[in-house]
């Protein structure tokens, strides 16, 4: 005899399990967490951000303490995460389940936008401090200010000073012009050494050179439009790619670019750059860490041991002579804050504590870019402190390309240009496929 | 999957007055039994399996992002997308992930079968230090995807450990092929595509050998003695005697494989560095994951992957249909 399990039984326990699982999910309000506190005697504020590595979980661990030292009823619950893995996984998943924190790591542009359009963030314009309110406009989406910016990540040449000399060059040689950089880079190959090396496999650092080509190619109105209206009509979207044309046409890069990584291990770009198998690569300021790292490990040093700044330099794009672009602009990154927007108000003022001008001294003094132009001087001389400098002289600091386009067109943006930088198509192929991703 | 929860007819042991509490009942089964035993692994299968599959299927009628998934009702416009999708400059091409898709599952079962099938047959032989080299071939195998991605990521890279191996063996002629980033072509004329499938044979043939050797302990002996007494040379046994009677082995085997095949994902992201398309080698689960997860669109990837769930299922069911379909009437 077979026993019948009937199918509207099934339907039935299907139906149940569903709902108790939809009840789990949908328990949860955006912003549970924050407000949980508000009510009672004492606010609790939850605070995600990205500094997994000292000194800097301490240092946020400190500014926690200090502002709930000075606002009594407030607690403040830090809590660090990897970089990527908050930024694509851990915090999406939490706004999306409604267990969203009060305060977060923001990298702006693109996906900022994603969240302002879905109510997620607050609009902080009343909040932010007069020092740091150019660094902010990197947060503006529309008539509000999303973010609150602690620390820009310029980038520009990072530079192995031994190879440097052993070509005959010296500081006073870091170019000014494109013809410059083109004449380092010839000396530098006559002394049978690798003038740049490029982490092509990881996609972003190739792309890095089309963005200060496109920096200095394209007028400042229309490389707004293109952000914001996806308009990649501009002539100078092609001559982005010419430019680059050029610079590919030294063949400086590194024999196998397309197949080398950017930062893990000896034999990546960076691992190039610090075990001198390379003089430069094109990178933002962490990269000055990362090379650290790589050579403390190569060389059974310290982790916190210091020898690589005293062969390491950093220097400016170099400018491009008859280019339509803003010379004094920069291409960088900035990193900052934002709140959600049903979180207490006090949220806020731990942000704008965050990036007063004591607290910023110190951050600066750790050896990281401010975005207080008054606590750059805090920092330690070095080429860190020359970015900074560079970055106090620029007229703006234009964010990433793909992190302003957001992650829709900025992915396959970078795939189109490193296709591009590898011979597979011309400057129109790369503008058209600009143009169709912006479209959606 | 058989809803028989009836216990067999009693067998003969039972006759011979062992203790009554072995001697099975006649008793009707009761419903707490059957629900006791099925509702804790029916709640983990749909809330883990049936609702996720649903969730996914709404998600692809929508074109929403990460932190809203259930933003913008477009319809069936994903799918359409998908299918009627023009190629893009340097942009991931849903018709290129299939094409590698089929073409790496059909060259795993013209490489590896004939290998494995031909170490399996050397392996049944008694040999000295036969149980170590078993082991060894199994090692590939088991040891995790991700790390033999990441080894074979280090040793093919340009100035790696191929590469300067090739120098000195005066091979530099070869050295600077750029194993993993031959740029600019795609399918079998690519350099990278059939380093893929060396990587992906060296990890997986140790499976094949390990299933033809179970398959071939299952072949009597008697069969292969008989023969020998008739005279059959060693080659006309294999022919004659061992290859059909491992028949129903390969065919699961190369089920197994296709579905593989057909699922691949980690091993290609390794190897090339999360970038599989510049260098031609997208797979369906690669594309879904680049255009979903990294481009931020989870409703499009999620029609992605109800296609591949539908392309899989359909490739399943034919092979089920047609070829394992002649295995199930011999098993009893």
């Amino acid at each position: 005899m077979k026993t019948k399990i009937r199918a509207g039984g099934i339907v039935a326990l299907a139906a149940t399990v569903a709902l108790v699982a939809s009840a789990c999910g949908g328990g949860n309000e955006p912003g549970d967490g924050a407000t949980n506190g508000a009510t009672g005697d004492g606010v609790e504020i939850t605070w995600w951000h990205n500094g997994t590595g000292e000194p800097l979980l301490s240092f946020w661990a400190d500014v926690a303490a200090e502002f709930e030292d000075a606002n009594p009823g407030v607690t403040v619950n830090v809590q660090a995460f990897q970089n990527e893995e908050l930024r694509d996984t851990i915090l999406p998943n939490a706004i999306a389940g409604g267990t969203a924190p009060d305060v977060f790591q923001s990298w702006g542009g693109g996906e900022l936008q994603d969240y302002v359009a879905n109510g997620v963030v607050k609009d902080l314009t009343d909040f932010i401090p007069e020092p740091v309110a150019g660094a902010a406009e990197a947060f503006r989406v529309g008539d509000g200010v999303y973010g609150m910016p602690y620390t820009t990540l310029p980038s520009g040449f990072w530079v192995n000073m031994n190879l440097w000399e052993q070509a005959g060059l010296t500081e006073a040689d870091f170019p000014e012009t494109l013809d410059d950089l083109f004449t380092s880079w010839e000396k530098l190959s006559d002394a049978g050494i690798v003038p740049v090396a490029v982490g092509g496999v990881d996609g972003w650092p190739a792309a890095h050179w089309w963005y200060w080509t496109a920096l200095r190619s394209v007028p400042t109105e229309a490389f707004q439009a293109a952000i914001t209206d996806g308009d990649f009509t501009d002539q100078g979207w092609i001559d982005a790619s010419d430019l680059l044309q050029t610079i590919l046409d030294k063949n400086a890069f590194n024999p196998g670019w397309q197949a080398t990584s950017a930062q893990q291990g000896a034999a990546s770009a960076s691992g190039m750059v610090v075990m001198g198998q390379a003089a430069m690569q094109l990178m933002g300021t962490w990269d000055y860490g990362v090379m650290g790292g790589i050579y403390n490990e190569a060389e059974g040093l310290d982790a916190d041991a210091q020898e690589h700044a005293e062969f390491l330099r950093w220097f400016p794009f170099p400018q491009v002579d008859g280019a339509a672009g803003d010379p004094a602009a920069i291409m960088g990154g900035v990193d900052g804050f934002s709140v959600h927007a049903d979180a207490p108000e006090e949220a806020a003022k731990l942000l704008a504590h965050i990036v007063s001008t004591d607290v910023q001294q110190r951050y600066a003094a750790m050896g990281n870019i401010p975005v207080d132009a008054g606590a750059t001087d805090s920092m330690p001389a070095g080429p860190l402190s020359d970015a900074a400098t560079a970055v106090a002289n620029a007229s703006s600091v234009q964010l990433w390309l793909d992190t302003a386009l957001g992650s829709a067109v900025g992915g396959g943006m970078n795939s189109a240009i490193v296709a591009f930088m590898s011979g597979q198509g011309g400057p129109q192929d790369v503008v058209d496929a600009l143009t169709s991703l912006a479209a959606g | 999957m058989s809803t028989n929860v009836e216990v067999g007819e009693p067998r003969a042991d039972t006759a011979r007055g062992s203790s009554p509490a072995l001697r099975p009942s006649k008793r009707k089964v009761r419903w707490f039994e059957v629900a006791g035993f099925t509702v804790p692994a029916l709640v983990v299968y749909v809330a883990f399996v049936f609702v996720p599959i649903g969730f996914g299927v709404v998600m692809s009628l929508h074109d929403g992002s990460r932190i809203a998934p259930l933003n913008n009702f477009v319809g069936l416009d994903n799918f359409i997308n998908i299918f009627t999708g023009g190629r893009m400059f340097g942009q991931p091409f849903f018709w290129d992930a299939v094409r590698n898709n089929f073409l790496i599952a059909i060259l795993s079962l013209l490489l590896q079968g004939p290998i494995a099938i031909g170490i399996a047959l050397l392996l049944n032989r008694k040999m000295k230090f036969r149980g170590i080299v078993r082991m060894l071939i199994f090692v590939p195998w088991i040891v995790s995807e991700v790390i033999t991605g990441v080894m074979f990521q280090m040793l093919l890279m340009p100035n790696g450990a191929i590469a300067v191996w090739l120098e000195r063996i005066g091979l530099g002629s070869i050295a600077g092929t750029q194993w993993l980033a031959d740029i600019g072509t795609g399918g079998l004329t690519s350099v990278t595509f059939w380093t893929v499938m060396a990587v992906l044979t060296w990890k997986y043939i140790g499976m094949a050998i390990i299933l033809f050797l179970a398959g071939l302990s299952g072949i009597p002996d008697e069969l292969t003695e008989a023969a020998q007494i008739d005279g059959a040379s060693w080659w006309q046994i294999q022919r004659k005697i061992t290859l059909p009677l491992l028949g129903p082995t390969v065919r699961i085997w190369a089920f197994l494989s296709i579905i593989g095949s057909f699922q691949l994902f980690d091993m290609i992201w390794i190897l090339t560095r999360a970038n599989p398309t510049i260098v031609g080698m997208d797979t369906m689960a690669t594309y879904m994951v680049q255009v979903g997860m990294s481009r931020d669109r989870v409703g499009y990837g999620s029609a992605i992957a109800v296609v591949l769930f539908v392309i899989t299922l359909i490739v399943a069911l034919t092979y089920q249909r047609f070829i394992l379909n002649r295995d199930i009437g011999k098993e009893s």
